[in-house]
C-alpha cells in the first residue's frame, strides 16, 4: 500500500493535485474506502433499492450493453459475468443478480482509459436474472439477462 | 497475510488485457463448516486498479463475489512495461497489493 501511495504522489506531482484526488476518492485509507463503500446499496434486499442507492431508478433500457453469463449454470457458486458496454462515457458498471438476497453485486467504476468492461464471477442462490447497470454520461442504463441454476446455494 | 494475487497484463494495440485472481474465501456468512460452526462474513469490499500510479478502476463487492475472485478489465493508452498495480481490502480491514509489468501478447 506504502509503495502505491508514493507512486501516485509522483504521479499527482503536487499538494493541490494530491487534495484534488483525495477529493475525488481516488487516494483513500483502509478507513475511508470502508467508509466510501455503498453500504445502503450491499444491504437492499430488492434490486430496486439497490437502483437507489446507485442513483440509477430512471435506467434506461439499452441494447448497447452485452451481457456475458452462461444460460445455465453449471455451478451456482461460480457463475462468470462479464460486461460490455458501448456506450460512450461508459463510468460505472454494476452487477445486480435479482433474486439473491442481496442483489446488488458489484460496483465497478472506470476512469483514465479504462474500458466499458468488466468480468468476474459470483454466487447465484437461484434462477434469476442479472441486471448490468451502466452509467455514461451522468445517465443510467440497464440491460439483464437469465441465468438459470439447476443446483442452488450461496455459499 | 494472505497469498498474493496473479495479475498479467497482455498488450493487444494499445489495450492492456488485465487478468486478475485474488486469494480470498468471499465467506456469506451463510456457510457452516464441518463442526456445524457458522464461518463469519468475511469477503473483499474494495479493490483498486492503477495503470501507471493513476487510478483506472475503483471496485466495489459484496459477498455475492466467487471465492479466489477474478477481475478482468481493459485499459486503453497502455504501453509494454507500464505497471499495474491491485489493492484490495476486505471486510476485516486486510488488504494486499501485488503488482505486474504490463507484457507484449
Amino acid at each position: 500500500m506504502k509503495r502505491a501511495r508514493r507512486s501516485f504522489l509522483k504521479f499527482a506531482g503536487g499538494v493541490a493535485a494530491l487534495a484534488t484526488a483525495a477529493a475525488a476518492g481516488l487516494l483513500r485509507t483502509a478507513e475511508s474506502w470502508a467508509a466510501s463503500w455503498n453500504k445502503a446499496g450491499f444491504e437492499s434486499k430488492v434490486p430496486a433499492d439497490a437502483l437507489k442507492s446507485l442513483g440509477a431508478t430512471n435506467a434506461i433500457e439499452s441494447r448497447d450493453i452485452v451481457i456475458t453469463a452462461p444460460d445455465i449454470a453449471e455451478n451456482s457458486a461460480l457463475v462468470p459475468v462479464a460486461v460490455t458496454s458501448r456506450i460512450p462515457n461508459t463510468q460505472q458498471i454494476s452487477i445486480v443478480a435479482e433474486k439473491n438476497p442481496f442483489p446488488l453485486a458489484a460496483t465497478f467504476d472506470m476512469a483514465n482509459g479504462a474500458e466499458g468492461y468488466v468480468r468476474t464471477d459470483l454466487k447465484m442462490g437461484q434462477t434469476s436474472d442479472i441486471w448490468a447497470v451502466v452509467k455514461a454520461d451522468g445517465k443510467f442504463y440497464v440491460a439483464r439477462t437469465e441465468v438459470k441454476i439447476t443446483v442452488g446455494g450461496c455459499g | 497475510m494472505s497469498d498474493p494475487m496473479r495479475i498479467r497484463a497482455t498488450l493487444q494495440g494499445d489495450v492492456a488485457d488485465v487478468r486478475i485472481i485474488m486469494m480470498h474465501p468471499m465467506e456469506t456468512g451463510n456457510r457452516r463448516d464441518a463442526k456445524g460452526t457458522v464461518v463469519p462474513l468475511h469477503f473483499i469490499q474494495s479493490v483498486v486498479v492503477t495503470h501507471n500510479g493513476k487510478p483506472v478502476m475503483d471496485a466495489q463487492w459484496s459477498q455475492a463475489v466467487s471465492r479466489n475472485p477474478r477481475l478482468f478489465l481493459r485499459v486503453k493508452g497502455a504501453k509494454a512495461g507500464e505497471r499495474i498495480s491491485v489493492t484490495w481490502v476486505d471486510n476485516k480491514g486486510d488488504k494486499r497489493t501485488d503488482e505486474a509489468v504490463i507484457a507484449t501478447s
